[in-house]
């Protein structure tokens, strides 16, 4: 998998969405659930507005001197005993990670669930030269087996019911028991920790590197991260290059943002912080550390007016408000970040041409820019993609280039102009339900698929107001 | 080779930066806010215990205070609690000082008990995964969220918190702070004078669990299912 996790067109991927109700479901309820929390939390802190300026302006000075900072993470990996390798692209981070799997003769690696992997298609590469991938967050492992990308950055599996994921476990790992939470996560449990026992290599994502000491922080709360950095003598991790902070003082205040605006939690059950290689005579940890950092696009968002899009932490608290991600679902942004966020960051690392049309699945309320708990002007930067795909890059999607090309002509030409607006209601009759337009044709088409349109009155504005004054009934 | 591909890779973020690259002379500005400090700022020790037995209902721990003198018989109920057959501890310094040695010689007359044994080696980590209930101190513990930060080393494995189905934190008082901006405060002035952390700080807060079943709350994952913080005076 890459960022993009499908070929099917946009629309089509939106009516998909629209038509799971249980999906819609699923999300909406999320959605208010981890609202709630946040806002709790925020609450209860009584200054939230003073940790979000406090999580912006650490996420700025970082940014500002992101060189500065991974010279130094680098250095002090190295010093405990560490492999840094700086991948520009996501197939010199693939390569990388592959060559040490080679050589280390590794059948088996576990994962934990980590976004930058899923964007730089990993698995895949591993999968390809034979090696046995295993996701550990319940999540990720649920979609694994079920080839299914991840709707959500926080719960991945998300859009999937008990029922569905009693299923993928029968069909693939022939479990027999009922489908109650419980019940599937101690199944999960068993069956993992044989692989966690039995893995040659263990691979992480990074919430926060920290640069004064060369360590990498995991943010989790099953247990999973401890189990893959503890238990296999190899150890990957795989950091996008912007997951860093200067010092444990700064990292503590992002990871009590993190938590909080992510799940309303003061903090998740593990907030793991391992230090290069295991030391002299400690039995847990690895005795090869590898840390990747990874480019993949990233730089070229450096230095633009998009920079603080950077700064994000990946908490999904702009998902969790998104009106638009409420009805459509994660997979309809055909990114593996969706929602606000992801429409930010997806067209600035994969380009506008595939994704042209997510900077406009946003009703631009700014409920995601409210939410944010580093406060990256998120509607606003959206607004700035649609400026740029409509006056420079000509990118527009195609129904808007279309209809917008058409009103002009026809607004432009009196005759037609008037003629029209006479014959709109019995030209739509056939589509028009008690006064609305359900299904309507040609360019209302993308309309009225997600919502309704009203029907043309029975006199236009002009013949009315003639009519008006003529004296004549209004 | 340590270290690859790093002068190409940041000359390029310094260019798109518009700027010469920067290796040193930069510092944290001085931030405009700092809430962190604020949190529980002038609570008592009593107070903050209080903050701590409240929120451990939140993460679904158990909560138990008592003093040395105390202890053994404290821990004994805990671990009857669990139906506890064996046991697993780190070899920690202040064993001696809380009496624990004591208790778990007299335990092991009736359960396996395992002291963690570093010339051992991965035989400690066999034995944690079939132990019912690993027992090690907090090093600092943070009331807001009901944390305890254990920072390991070659007497203390991951291990012991982790693989068994039951968790028992031996909470020292005076490890009590506001939150965890004293202990990533202590981490950080002990990096400037030159003391590097240890290989793994874990902040563990009550048992594993997870939500990625239709939002429902599931309490022990990957890690315990059960956990016990006792407080000693």
């Amino acid at each position: 998998m890459s960022i993009k996790i499908s070929e099917a067109p946009y629309k089509e991927r939106i009516g998909k969405g629209i038509d799971n109700d249980f999906m819609r479901q699923a999300v909406s309820s999320a959605q208010g659930r981890f609202r709630n929390g946040r806002l709790t939390q925020a609450e209860e802190l009584g200054n939230w507005e003073d940790w979000r300026q406090l999580g912006e302006e650490i996420r700025s000075h970082t940014l500002e001197n992101i060189d500065y900072y991974l010279y130094q993470l680098s250095e002090e990996v190295e010093k405990r005993g560490g492999n840094v390798f700086f991948a520009e692209t996501a197939e010199e981070a693939n390569t990388y990670i592959e060559n040490v799997v080679k050589k280390k003769n590794a059948k088996k690696v576990v994962k934990t669930k980590s976004m930058v992997t899923e964007e730089i298609g990993l698995n895949k590469t591993l999968e390809e030269i034979g090696a046995e991938v295993v996701e550990s967050d319940l999540g990720e492992w649920i979609l694994q087996l079920d080839e299914d990308p991840p709707s959500h950055i926080v719960t991945p599996a998300l859009h999937k019911n008990r029922q569905q994921i009693k299923n993928t476990f029968q069909d693939k790992k022939g479990y027999d028991k009922s489908d109650t939470p419980e019940e599937l996560a101690s199944f999960a449990r068993e069956q993992l920790r044989q692989d966690f026992l039995t893995a040659d290599v263990g691979i992480t994502g990074c919430n926060f590197a920290i640069a004064e000491s060369g360590s990498v922080t995991l943010v989790t709360n099953e247990g999973n991260a401890e189990m893959v950095t503890s238990l296999p003598d190899t150890q990957i991790s795989v950091m996008g290059m912007e997951r860093l902070v200067p010092t444990w003082e700064d990292m503590e205040v992002l990871v009590s943002l993190l938590t909080r605006a992510a799940v309303g939690q003061k903090l998740t059950s593990y907030i793991t912080t391992i230090t290069g290689t295991r030391l002299e005579e400690e039995i847990d940890g690895p005795d090869d550390y590898h840390l990747v950092i990874v480019d993949n696009g990233r730089s070229k968002i450096l230095g633009t007016e998009f920079q603080s899009a950077l700064h994000c932490i990946r908490c999904a608290a702009c998902i969790n408000v998104c009106p638009v991600y409420r009805h459509v679902g994660g997979h309809a942004y055909n990114s593996i970040y969706p929602g606000p966020i992801g429409a930010v960051l997806t067209p600035l690392l994969d380009g506008y041409e595939d994704h042209k049309e997510l900077p406009y699945a946003s009703s631009l309320c700014a409920a995601c820019t409210e939410a944010c708990p580093v406060k990256i002007p998120l509607h606003e930067q959206l607004i700035r993609h649609r400026e740029i795909i409509v006056e420079e890059e000509k990118k527009s999607p195609a129904s808007e280039k279309i209809m917008m090309k058409g009103f002009a002509q026809w607004a432009s030409n009196p005759a037609a102009y008037k003629l029209s607006t006479k014959v709109a209601r019995s030209a739509l009759k056939p589509w028009t339900k008690e006064e609305y337009v359900e299904n309507g044709p040609g360019p209302l088409k993308g309309w009225t698929d997600v919502r309704d349109f009203p029907a043309p009155g029975k006199q236009s504005f002009r013949s009315w107001w003639n009519k008006r004054q003529k004296g004549g009934e209004a | 080779m340590a270290i690859q591909n790093r002068d190409s890779f940041l000359s390029n973020l310094a260019a798109n930066l518009g700027r010469p690259q920067r290796r040193e002379s930069v510092s944290r500005p001085e931030y405009s806010v700092q809430p962190q400090h604020e949190v529980f700022k002038d609570y008592s020790a009593e107070e903050l215990i209080g903050v701590l037995k409240e929120h451990c209902k939140v993460i679904h721990t158990d909560f138990v205070r008592t003093d040395k003198s105390d202890l053994q018989a404290t821990l004994k109920r805990v671990l009857d609690g669990y139906e506890a057959a064996s046991i697993i501890a780190s070899n920690d310094k202040r064993n001696q000082e809380y009496g624990l040695d004591k208790a778990y010689e007299e335990f092991s007359k009736e359960v396996d008990v395992h002291i963690w044994d570093a010339s051992l080696g991965k035989e400690n980590q066999v034995i944690a995964e079939r132990t019912d209930v690993g027992i090690s101190f907090s090093d600092i513990t943070l009331a807001e969220s009901g944390t305890v930060a254990l920072m390991t080393n070659k007497d203390n494995g991951r291990s012991i918190s982790l693989m068994p189905k039951c968790y028992v934190a031996i909470i020292p008082k005076e490890t009590i702070v506001p939150r965890m901006t004293q202990a990533a405060g202590k981490i950080h002035q002990d990096n400037e004078k030159g003391i590097a952390p240890p290989s793994s700080v874990c902040f563990v807060t009550g048992p594993s669990n997870s939500a990625d079943i239709e939002m429902n709350l599931i309490v022990g994952v990957h890690g315990p299912v059960k956990v016990t913080y006792i407080v000693v005076d």
